[in-house]
């Protein structure tokens, strides 16, 4: 007998070790993300992927599914945290979109979509985050940077670089690149690494290409996260 | 989307640009020919389409721009006492936009670099005249500085969003933007 837990009152199979978040995206039910990678192991900072599961809020990308949990993922509540979650990240750092070559392929902006973030609703934080252009390829602009340390492990573990680190706590948190001059020119990074194409917002941006495919034309503009995301867990 | 019902009177609409470009109400002129439709729904107090100076009792304020200068907190108040609703319309009332771009510099280089070292300026200096707002030392979303009762973000917000936001809100409904009406660019 396949083991299995309920997912908003549906029964989800799923194999010992495996996630929730796993588990649950397997059998076509969505539950989002923005920290977690298929490829790497969780790192659990964005809480996205909230869920109550036997009453606890956990984070599914990063909790084994266990047989008979109940689980509340798509409810009013958690879909509130969620949206809660998504406004605290706008506030923090600098997020605007009708400026962002990403726009309309930023995975952040998608999920306020998904969830109807309309305000951004705390005070912004309006942090300084000088951008680094100093690359002929490729340009950081950290004023984006939601610290999912996708890039950081991609360019360790995949391209066995190790360009970036996150550095520093709380508010003064930021990426570092690993150079001693902190600049991007200075270190081996590639426009080929999985790094230069990882990052889920806009800091880590190609040069020369901007608005080539226009606003209004772009992923998120013709499709939700939500129906992209299960289509690639079908593929 | 079903039609807004007739109300009993006309609502009455203010509307205004603080530190914003005009684009949203552009946008606004480009529900093109709801503008009748709406016409017989509401009137229209303070507003550029009106040249009304001073904001009165009005059910709904339309507000486009963050808050950059001491006018603009000035009248984002007035438009606060004098409206039942009050709204941010588009990308710079919802989070400053692209004045608040100038957030990270000191307002002083921001002035000196515009008056005084601006190339072909001859005996630049920085504008002092008492009456002229004074700037503030950041750019602000209105949300910062008074309560407000709903947010219609994009840049502008398309015209089929205004409407549809309207309409929600004339008909008594909490207005909503599904179907990809929602964008913040
Ligand atoms: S640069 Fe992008 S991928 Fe790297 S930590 Fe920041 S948001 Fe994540
Ligand atoms: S996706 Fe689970 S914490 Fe980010």
């Amino acid at each position: 007998m396949t083991k299995q837990f309920l997912l908003d009152g549906q029964p989800v199979p799923f194999e010992d070790g495996q996630t929730i978040l796993e588990a649950a995206r397997k059998a076509g039910h969505y539950i989002p993300s923005l920290c977690w990678h298929q490829d790497f192991p969780p790192h659990g900072s964005c809480k996205l992927c909230i869920v109550k599961a036997a009453g606890r809020h956990v984070s599914a990308c990063a909790t084994p599914a266990k047989e008979g949990w109940e689980v509340e993922s798509n409810t009013p509540e958690m879909n509130g945290e969620r949206r809660g979650l998504l406004q605290m990240l706008f506030v923090e750092g600098n997020h605007f979109c009708p400026s962002c070559e990403k726009s309309g392929n930023c995975e952040l902006q998608a999920l306020g979509y998904e969830y109807e973030m309309l305000t951004p609703r705390f005070r912004h934080f309006f942090p300084e985050r000088p951008v680094d252009a100093s690359h002929p390829d490729m340009l950081l602009d950290f004023n984006r940077c939601i610290f999912c340390e996708l890039c950081v492990r991609a360019s360790r573990d995949v391209d066995g670089k190790s360009v970036f680190a996150l550095t520093g706590r709380g508010i003064h948190k930021h990426l570092a690149v690993n150079a001693e001059s902190g600049r991007l020119a200075d270190t081996d990074f590639s426009k080929d690494d999985l790094a230069a194409r990882i990052c889920p917002v806009g800091v880590i941006l190609p040069k020369g290409r901007g608005f080539a495919v226009p606003i209004g034309e772009r992923t998120f503009d013709t499709e939700t996260i939500r129906s992209k995301t299960l289509k690639e867990e079908e593929s | 989307m079903s039609p807004a019902p007739v109300p009993a009177r006309k609502l009455r609409v203010a509307t205004t640009s603080l530190a914003g470009c005009f684009g949203c109400h552009m946008s606004f002129l480009d529900i093109d020919e709801h503008l009748f439709e709406l016409v017989e729904l509401i009137e229209f107090d303070r507003s550029p389409l009106t040249d009304i100076k001073d904001v009165g009792p009005c059910d709904i304020g339309l507000i486009e721009g963050g808050v950059c200068n001491a006018e603009n907190v000035h009248v984002l108040r007035e438009f606060r006492r004098h409206c039942k609703t009050l709204i941010a319309l588009g990308a710079c009332a919802v989070n400053g936009g692209l004045p608040a771009q100038r957030n990270h510099l000191p307002l002083s280089e921001c002035l000196r670099e515009v008056y005084q070292f601006r190339p072909g300026l001859e005996n630049g200096q920085i504008p002092n005249d008492p009456e002229l707002p004074l700037p503030l030392d950041k750019v602000r979303p209105i949300h910062e500085v008074v309560r407000i009762d709903y947010f219609l973000p994009g840049c502008p917000p398309s015209g089929p969003a205004i409407w549809k936001f309207l309409t929600d809100l004339i008909a008594g409904r909490t207005p909503r933007l599904a179907g990809g009406l929602l964008h913040y660019d």
